[in-house]
């Protein structure tokens, strides 16, 4: 009974992202106002030749605040985790 | 809708990326298959991610000694580069619980780890 | 712990190995690249070390109170930049302009100079640091488990 129910939403799943990716838009031209703006604008604001590092500590540098945050957050709970087990493995 | 089937194949190849994820999540039983479907369904998003901003003909947008053509958009590919660093985060914290469950349990088996308790 | 020909070679092979590295953190403005490309391969290299010495010899060099340090500072350095600027807006790009940073690349293609950028080259290092202190340390606790060590201090 649960493998049928399983089966069932796996086949659903997969016929939405496939409809999906149907009706998209064709695959080289998309619509792009604000990359315009930026390819245009990037070497007389930032005064830097990559673009791509302009927009990742520039324009959106929040959004790399919050992956350093990410990244020191998972390293914190991986030390966290082993020094536990070795202490319960030490006391018994 | 059906003259775009012959130009958007990766979307389709996305579409059928996490398709396989998908089955891998739900029917295979060991935890270490269940983590390398995650990170199957990882690399899934992000190669979506690369192909929303491509342009016909296009090169890498640096004006360091740039080739003739159009500039791709950047702004999708930063986006991917977060993407990417915080699936190695997940990962690893993932890898550690499995190793936590084995030490405690000896065996790693997605139905019997229901069991634990206290 | 393997053979003596993967030790030497290993030996050899860092320094190669953190020049690289090093080049493509300074050189994130310019070429593609950056921070989280540069620290990913020095920790790379780290990992092979690992591999090649056994853990317990590494255990010896990389302390764990050393590694928080970097991580710290490199973290700080990101913050302090961001908020250095803070006299108009929080990530404000105070840099440009000044003779040490900044300096306006002509438009359009040309040959890269590295004296330019505003304050993204001091973030990159900041994030480098960050990025090669937290991934040593992960794989290093997780060799060290497997290995049925003692506990790192």
């Amino acid at each position: 009974m649960r493998q049928v129910v399983a089966w069932f939403v796996l086949i659903t799943l997969v016929a939405f992202l496939v409809t999906g990716a149907l009706l998209m838009h064709p695959f080289g031209y998309p619509p792009a106002d604000m990359d315009d703006y930026m390819i245009a604008n990037s070497q007389a604001e930032t005064a830097n030749n990559n673009v791509v590092a302009a927009v990742l500590f520039d324009y959106r540098g929040l959004d790399t605040l919050g992956e350093a945050t990410v990244l020191f957050t998972a390293v914190t709970g991986v030390m966290l985790l082993f020094r536990a087990l070795k202490k319960r493995e030490k006391k018994t | 809708m059906m003259q775009y089937i012959p130009y958007n194949i990766p979307f389709i190849a996305v579409a059928l990326l996490v398709g396989v994820a998908l089955f891998i999540i739900i029917f295979k039983r060991n935890l270490i298959k269940i983590v390398m479907g995650i990170a199957i369904l990882e690399a899934g998003v992000n190669l979506f991610l690369v192909t929303l901003g491509y342009r016909a003909g296009g090169v890498a947008p640096i004006y360091t000694v740039t080739p003739e053509g159009t500039m791709v958009l950047p702004v999708p590919q930063a986006l991917t580069l977060t993407s990417i660093v915080i699936g190695v985060s997940v990962i690893a914290l993932m890898l550690t619980m499995v190793m936590y469950v084995y030490r405690h349990m000896g065996d790693i088996d997605a139905k019997k780890s229901r069991l634990l308790r206290g | 712990m393997l053979s003596k020909i993967v030790r030497t070679i290993s030996n050899q092979l860092i320094l190669f190995i953190l020049v690289f590295g090093l080049y493509i953190i300074m050189h994130g403005h310019v070429t593609p690249g950056g921070g989280f490309q540069g620290g990913a391969v020095i920790a790379s290299g780290v990992v092979m070390l690992i591999v090649a010495f056994g853990s317990s010899e590494i255990k010896k060099s990389l302390r764990e109170s050393h590694l928080s340090v970097v991580e710290s500072s490199g973290a700080l350095i990101f913050i302090g930049m961001a908020f250095a600027g803070m006299g108009t807006i929080f990530f404000y790009n105070f840099l440009v302009g000044t003779p040490v940073f900044g300096g306006i690349p002509p438009t359009g293609p040309n040959p890269g100079h590295v004296w330019t950028g505003g304050v993204i080259p001091l973030m990159n290092f900041g994030v480098g640091l960050k990025v090669i202190a937290g991934l040593s340390a992960v794989v290093l606790a997780m060799a060290l488990f497997s290995s049925g060590e003692e506990m790192e201090e």
